[in-house]
């Protein structure tokens, strides 16, 4: 009891993964944590609240398990939160549609803690499919309350807060029960509470599976989605980029009249500093990520993902590695952090550690619009797109080359294996997937950058004001050349290591030294193409596509490894990488 | 007939005898209520045919072939 006399109540969400969890904890504490329709998706342990006449609810999303009792870190989180007994309450999130899978954790959790909701979920998807769990039989055979809910259209979701309000103040029975073989209980259970024709599930799914993953087209029309994908990102950020650049230009007359009467120094700081590079970096990654999540958020929703890693596996298997790091590059191309946060799902340590490692050579959503400016700049049309589709394909060949080196050398190869659920094809919910990503990924990714760049830009202006920045890339220029680029672009590199955006803004303001430059469009495109060669611009993309992860990304790497070394060696490996191909490059021109 | 789950012909029904992979799979196929007397029938296989994807109690669970060599089952 708090002083108020409102009761506080803490509510572990505890289930299979893709049942809908994620979902049910969005509707029931407001937040929006992502959801997607892969098991893994929610790694760590999210925590919302909600209020209500009477009770503050606390809720602790746990991550999706299939049992409490096994050795990966999800299953430990989950079944170590279970058996503290911090929860006044735990609930069980079944799926509605099927249900016996879902039971043999229940009846885990059943056995391991006292006051148990079991939430039917995805009640709206089973009857769609022709099946009707019996909430109240369940009950009874459970011997704890059943909720059944539809988290995705808000159906229960009252009657399940009540719910857990009344268990959470219920006395504890002291004995547990027991249940001998759950997974012949959870069968048996589950087809006594389940009344309805299963086949009909199951013949809509094969009909879709026999079309993506079948043997003949899966693997073609898998690479056609991907190119799409990002054909349609360098395309379609084309226009906008534009659009937002002449916004900006406009703005940017606007402040300097308005701040005419500050020193000149200050004018600059703020003018041609914070506001300039900001705008850059607003205008060069905006757009394409408005386009790349939107797009990938509806591979997730669907279910393809998994497909995919179904479908790469063998390919992978090739490299030491298995089809979840596939899974895993693919939400790099996203951002490498989400990427390297993604490893989890990847059983084996050792392929998850080398997985880790060479997920920053994918370029990701940052390091996108550099490549579609400089295949712009040096290649005509659809040269352009073929250019960045092949420097994605070339990051994927390296990461896949050097993780299958690391699997055979360093960590010397074990035998892997490779289990992934498929689950079943969801509708995409479209509206809601514009909404989650256009706001919550692409506004979050964009703020964090922009939290960067501006600080990055009255630093840059100062740095380009005093003789640092040219002294820095005087002192840089053999190295740079060694590499095919230059003085100037090798520092940009290194300047931007707190962002992938912030590069090519800073090779503006490097090449146009006193960083007076006005953020005029087209000038962008006239003062980089006279600067640079296209064999320049070249060694620049593939430097973009393999050189040190960000900081974000080094630092999420640190967290997931723990380990310095482990993070130094994530930040040499792309460079060296990156080092070798470029002055293999050099040669050759 | 009783054979190794890898012998499946696509579309075919089985239920599983004995499971003799290592023990982290089996422990992990177990999460899945995938354990002798389980009815299972192989759905996809990859080009190559190296991953199948098992349907089993409304699940479809992708494994690799080579793994299931080593888990027996009856044909039904």
């Amino acid at each position: 009891m708090t002083k108020s006399g409102e009761r506080k109540i803490t509510v572990a969400l505890a289930g299979n993964p893709n049942v809908g969890k994620s979902t049910l904890f969005n509707r029931l504490t407001g937040l929006r944590q992502h959801t997607g329709n892969w098991p893994g998706k929610t790694v760590g342990v999210a925590r919302g609240q909600t209020i209500r006449p009477g009770a503050v609810y606390t809720f602790v999303d746990l991550p999706g398990t299939y049992s409490l009792e096994g050795a990966s870190e999800d299953e430990r989180i989950a079944g170590e939160y279970l058996r503290s007994g911090e929860a006044d309450c735990t609930v069980v999130v079944c799926d509605g549609s099927c249900l016996e899978r879902s039971l043999i954790l229940a009846l885990q959790v059943l056995e391991c803690c006292d006051r148990v909701v079991v939430c039917v979920n995805l009640v709206d998807e089973a009857r769609r499919h022709g099946l009707v769990p019996d909430g109240e039989k369940l009950s009874a055979r459970l011997g704890v309350p059943v909720v059944l809910t539809a988290a995705g259209q808000g159906e229960g979701v009252e009657a399940l807060l009540s719910q857990i309000a009344e268990t959470a103040a219920r006395e504890v029975c002291p004995d547990r029960l027991v249940w001998q073989d759950p997974i012949a209980q959870a069968e048996q259970i589950a087809r006594e509470c389940v009344s309805g024709d299963k086949t009909q599930k199951a013949a809509f799914r094969r009909k879709v599976d026999k079309l993506l993953v079948s043997r003949r087209f899966g693997v073609p029309f898998l690479f056609l989605i991907l190119f799409g994908i990002i054909w349609l990102t360098v395309w379609g950020a084309n226009y906008p980029g534009i659009l937002l650049e002449n916004l900006f230009d406009m703005g940017y007359v606007g402040l300097s009249t308005l701040l005419k009467p500050l020193p000149w120094w200050l004018r600059g700081v703020l003018a041609d500093g914070l506001y300039a590079t900001s705008a850059r970096v607003i205008s060069v990654m905006l757009p394409p990520m408005a386009i790349f999540f939107p797009l990938f958020t509806i591979l997730e929703d669907i279910g393809y993902l998994p497909r995919m890693a179904f479908l790469l596996d063998p390919c992978m298997a090739r490299c030491g590695g298995c089809g979840k790091q596939a899974l895993t590059m693919c939400m790099g191309l996203g951002c490498n952090a989400v990427g390297v946060t993604g490893c989890r799902i990847i059983d084996s340590p050792r392929e998850r550690i080398s997985a880790i490692l060479t997920n920053a050579m994918i370029p990701c959503n940052g390091r996108f619009p550099t490549l579609i400016l400089l295949g712009g700049l040096f290649f005509s049309g659809t040269g352009a797109a073929l250019v960045v589709a092949s420097c994605v394909a070339l990051g994927v060949t390296g990461a896949m080359v050097s993780s299958g080196a690391l699997n055979r050398t360093v960590f010397r190869r074990e035998s892997s294996t490779f289990v992934m659920e498929m689950p079943p094809f969801r509708h995409p919910r479209l509206g809601q997937i514009l909404v989650r990503s256009l706001l919550d990924r692409t506004l979050f990714v964009a703020g964090r950058a922009l939290a960067v760049a501006a600080p990055a830009g009255v630093v840059l202006w100062v740095l380009s004001n005093t003789t640092l920045l040219q002294r820095v890339t005087g002192f840089l220029e053999p190295v740079g050349l060694a590499l095919g680029m230059n003085g100037v672009i090798l520092a940009a590199f290194i300047l931007s290591l707190p962002a992938n955006e912030l590069l090519i803004p800073v090779i503006l303001m490097a090449l146009t030294r006193q960083g007076n430059i006005q953020a005029v469009a087209g000038v962008t495109q006239q003062v980089l193409q006279t600067a640079m060669t296209w064999q320049m611009g070249l060694c620049t993309m593939i430097f973009t596509v393999f050189h040190w992860p960000c900081s974000t990304t080094l630092l999420t790497i640190y967290r997931e490894t723990g380990s310095i070394k482990k993070t130094a060696a994530a930040f040499i490996l792309p460079t060296a990488v990156g080092c070798v191909l470029c002055v293999m490059l050099n040669l050759l021109f | 007939m009783e054979t190794g789950l890898d012998c499946l012909r696509l579309g075919q029904l089985a239920t599983v005898l004995e499971i003799n992979t290592d023990k982290s799979l089996k422990y992990r196929l177990q999460a899945f209520g995938f354990v002798p007397g389980t009815q299972v029938c192989c759905r996809y296989r990859t080009p190559g045919g190296s991953v199948t994807a098992l349907e089993f109690r409304g699940t479809v669970v992708a494994l690799r072939t080579r793994d299931m060599q080593k888990i027996r089952v009856r044909c039904l």
